[in-house]
């Protein structure tokens, strides 16, 4: 398959890529300047990863390149040739969630849930780096994922239960009274 | 983003030859800066070169008992090698004052040295920037400069380097090790970064057909007496306003060695000796930490909006060097200053 299918993408010789997503290998095609971001969204309709700032200060575009997280909008995707690349789209199914993505439902992490994906794939990244025994140190190790409605709060009591095995009290749901 | 040819060089040798052929080429490692510079249109490489797949991923123990951390090794993996935690805890941990998780995973070492200023004019088109475009003048002189240096500036530019790691650095007196068409040569640290003077577009001392192969950590550690303490507008992931790398060696209760090295107020990290000899043969006493701060802040000019870093800085040398003599770090995830 060919990922040349935005008109300002054509160029007259790509340049060859093989990755793997979410398990599956693409044999691609393409000019230098595209993004893995702009790669898994605008080619391959892989929408979960989001662009926010395109800069790498919000941590939207987070994704797992051979494991590690990274900022999907910031990486060129001819210098990432041959590497595996897990989307929010591979994390878990909707039959068989991720616990990361159990657990941001089971305590509301998220608002609008546009950084959701990001937040997610980073804190699967951040686990598996092994440097998290606190919640100090969840807060800053997801520093690179902003959240503007301003979940935090949430986003740290969902992954404080995956990583640190906290049984917190689930937040209880809203009484009808004005809050 | 401008349109770019793309080469991706299997040998040191081909990407060197790459670079001299062309010398709108830009070479391209973890991307993180380069990228983010080509999507503002403030870099405009006629080509990439990829230098990814090169041999100069590993951390190393020298003969000398020194550390090599090669060009492409990853900040995080600096940072979280066994070595560098044990031997060199200032160096981790200025690392991770610095960024973000994911930009740590992609930023290389040789691309954190090599990173440009976060100034604003620098990254903005539509204005001019002595650094960007010689001759068109800096708007930061006289304008929006509450990031800017108040050290060895010049009427030219008065940009910041950005990094964390290289403070750390030249801190610990690294070197930084070079390939070019006549092949290989070692920079000491405090040579490598350069003040702007009359060229602000030279970041610094690297030819234009060289690359940055590795950095070299001396023997000597600091293990027991380090502080890295950045100070900076929200508690994570922001860029020092003023930061400090101190490093104490005491012996019978005398400082004995004493490095310093300020981030956030130069083009390059910022040391003098003369400010380390105030300390050495002393016992560390705060009222010695204020003399130092004095002597290295020597000359120090605001700017306007950057005042602040003056008193900023002088206070943070003071705290830094506490920390250091007794023993208690910053932490990087516990923000309080203690």
């Amino acid at each position: 398959m060919t990922g040349l299918t935005m008109d300002s993408d054509r160029i007259e010789a790509g340049v060859p890529v093989t990755l793997r997503i979410n398990g599956v290998d693409h044999v691609l095609e393409l000019a230098p300047w595209i993004t893995v971001l702009d790669l898994l969204r605008e080619h391959l309709g892989l929408t979960g990863a989001k662009k926010g700032c395109d800069h790498g200060q919000c941590g939207a575009c987070t994704v797992l390149i051979d494991g590690q997280r990274i900022n999907s909008c910031l990486v060129l995707a001819v210098v990432k040739d041959g590497s595996d690349i897990t989307t929010i789209e591979g994390l878990g199914s909707p039959d068989a969630l991720h616990p990361l993505q159990q657990a941001f439902i089971d305590h509301d992490g998220f608002q609008c849930g546009y950084c959701t994906p990001g937040q997610i794939c980073s804190a699967v990244g951040m686990i598996a780096e092994g440097h998290v025994q606190t919640r100090d140190d969840i807060r800053e190790l997801m520093s690179g994922n902003l959240c503007r409605c301003g979940a935090y709060t949430n986003i740290v009591d969902a992954i404080a239960e995956v990583a640190l095995g906290e049984k917190r009290a689930k937040p209880q749901p809203m009484s009808g009274e004005a809050a | 983003m401008n349109r770019f040819d793309y080469f991706r060089a299997s040998t040191l040798n081909e990407a060197i030859a790459a670079l001299r052929d062309d010398p709108e080429a830009k070479i391209i490692a973890g991307g993180t800066n380069l990228v983010d510079l080509m999507k503002y249109e403030v870099t405009r490489p006629s080509r990439l070169i990829d230098i990814t797949r090169l041999p100069f991923d590993a951390i190393e123990t020298r003969p000398d008992g020194g550390l090599r951390i090669g060009a492409l090794v990853s900040n995080a993996a600096a940072a979280y090698h066994p070595e560098v935690q044990a031997r060199y805890p200032l160096l981790a941990s200025a690392i991770l004052a610095g960024a973000s998780g994911q930009l740590r995973n992609a930023a290389t070492t040789g691309g954190n040295l090599l990173q440009r200023t976060r100034c604003y004019y620098f990254y903005d088109i539509a204005t001019p920037c002595n650094k960007r475009a010689p001759g068109s003048g800096c708007p930061a002189i006289g304008g929006v400069n509450r990031i800017h240096a108040i050290q060895g500036t010049s009427d030219s530019c008065i940009a910041t380097h950005p990094s964390d790691m290289c403070v750390a650095m030249a801190a610990l007196e690294a070197t930084v090790n070079v390939a070019g068409p006549d092949g290989e040569r070692v920079i000491a640290f405090a040579d490598f970064h350069r003040l702007p003077e009359d060229r602000p577009d030279l970041d610094n001392t690297l030819a234009a057909d060289e690359i940055v192969t590795s950095v070299d950590l001396p023997p000597t550690t600091f293990d027991d007496h380090h502080s890295y303490l950045k100070l900076r507008d929200r508690l994570s992931y922001a860029f020092a306003l003023v930061s400090v790398a101190a490093a104490l060696r005491l012996d019978g209760g005398v400082v004995s060695q004493a490095r310093i090295a300020l981030g956030g107020v130069a083009h390059k990290p910022w040391r003098s000796t003369d400010a380390e000899a105030v300390l050495v043969g002393q016992a560390p006493t705060t009222e010695g930490f204020v003399r130092a701060a004095g002597v290295l802040l020597e000359g120090a000019i605001g700017q306007g909006q950057n005042d602040f870093k003056i008193g900023l800085a002088r206070d943070a040398i003071v705290r830094a060097l506490e920390q250091a003599a007794a023993g208690t770090p910053q932490s990087q995830t516990d923000k309080r200053v203690r």
